[in-house]
């Protein structure tokens, strides 16, 4: 069961935040990097059009919002398994496990956790730019340890 | 202007415009009951959500940003902002102590024990870490309050480039409210003690710089020996 990064990336496209915590991917240089944040976030816009519509009676006869075309939530090879989480402003979170990583759901919803408090509640934050907040750091860093070296 | 709509009566909690001029941003409910008619042990155990403050205390931060010269000026600003806030306190919580106990602090280590135990409390729901008194015998006129984990900084990451920057520095302000109020003057200052280590057990560290006025020291010397 290992954790091998995170990637975060805002609203336009630009990457926020990544980070390695375990061995196991390649390094890339940070162009590279950005190059990759903003080509997941062309193809996962490409592929929220692609999804087919709701069916407009389901639509019409119920009063709540519609769930937005969710996009690319998981891409899959031999050696990493992506998981996308799209928030509902549209920052999306990216994690790069192992393929057997069980409940990436529930890990990834906990990094939105940590990010909603230790980010957004941070004065010195400016929206949409990279993180650089040193309580962040430390609280991911403390929750996905122990989970590695399970 | 009330004859050109004499049938729409006046929107009930709605001041009318005569009452606004005279009182701009003030608004007062249609009943007249404002939170001064509230009795003052009403809202004793309650709690506030702590995402909501956290939200309007980085705006607070963000509002003393503007326009400051320097972080010893913003520091400034987040005191003044404190300050209010400790003089009242002061009163209310020496009116909900029990009768006996009402009394306001004579010496300095009662009002200290009084800002880290009841204050404490009353604002953070635990009591302060430490009380110390400067070991430094050429200040005897310093005492230090440290909070391991002060609540207001829990979310807050100072850039690097201001590093000397401690927000607590409002809570610093609340203090001196305090103090100033029961009649010992003092400049509180807050100060980060964690050196910033991978793994420190208490990486937000706060330590409140107490030093008293001069004449405090002078009449506490006084007290003490009749």
């Amino acid at each position: 069961m290992v954790v091998y990064a995170l990637i975060i990336i805002n609203k336009a496209g630009g990457l926020i935040y990544q980070r390695d915590f375990a061995e196991g991917l390649n390094k890339l240089s940070i162009n590279d990097y950005l190059v990759l944040a903003g080509t997941f976030h062309g193809v996962h816009a490409i592929s929220t059009r692609l999804n087919p519509l709701h069916s407009s009676t389901a639509r019409s006869s119920t009063d709540s919002r519609p769930e937005p075309p969710s996009g690319i939530e998981v891409l899959e090879t031999e050696n990493f398994r992506l998981q996308c989480f799209s928030t509902l402003t549209g920052t999306k979170f990216l994690l790069f496990t192992e393929p057997d990583q069980p409940n990436v759901d529930a890990i990834i919803r906990r990094i939105y956790e940590l990010y909603a408090d230790y980010v957004m509640k941070n004065p010195f934050y400016q929206i949409e730019m990279p993180i650089r907040c040193e309580v962040f750091d430390r609280r991911l860093g403390q929750y996905l340890r122990p989970l590695n070296s399970r | 202007m009330a004859s050109s709509q004499p049938a729409k009566p006046p929107l009930i909690g709605q001041p009318s415009s005569a009452q606004r001029g005279s009182q701009p941003g003030l608004r007062y409910p249609a009943s007249g009951k404002t939170i001064y008619h509230r009795p003052l042990n009403r809202s004793r155990t309650q709690e506030l959500s702590q995402a909501s403050f956290a939200y309007l205390f980085g705006e607070m931060v963000s509002y003393a940003q503007k326009r400051v010269t320097g972080i010893q000026d913003l520091e400034k600003r987040l005191n003044t902002q404190g300050h209010p806030i400790g003089l009242k306190l002061l009163d209310l919580l020496l009116y909900r102590e029990p009768p006996r106990t009402q009394t306001r602090p004579l010496h300095i280590i009662a009002l200290l024990q009084f800002i880290t135990t009841i204050l404490w409390k009353h604002l953070f729901s635990r009591p302060a870490d430490a009380l110390e008194k400067s070991s430094n015998p050429e200040t005897p006129d310093e005492y230090m309050i440290s909070d391991n984990e002060p609540l207001v900084n829990q979310y807050i990451s100072v850039p690097k480039e201001m590093n000397q920057l401690n927000c607590a520095a409002f809570v610093a302000g609340i203090i001196e409210g305090v103090c100033d109020g029961s009649g010992f003057p003092a400049r509180v200052t807050a100060h980060s003690v964690g050196k910033g280590e991978e793994g420190e057990l208490w990486p937000g560290k706060t330590v409140f710089l107490v030093k008293f006025q001069p004449e405090v020291v002078e009449r506490e010397a006084y007290l003490g020996r009749t």
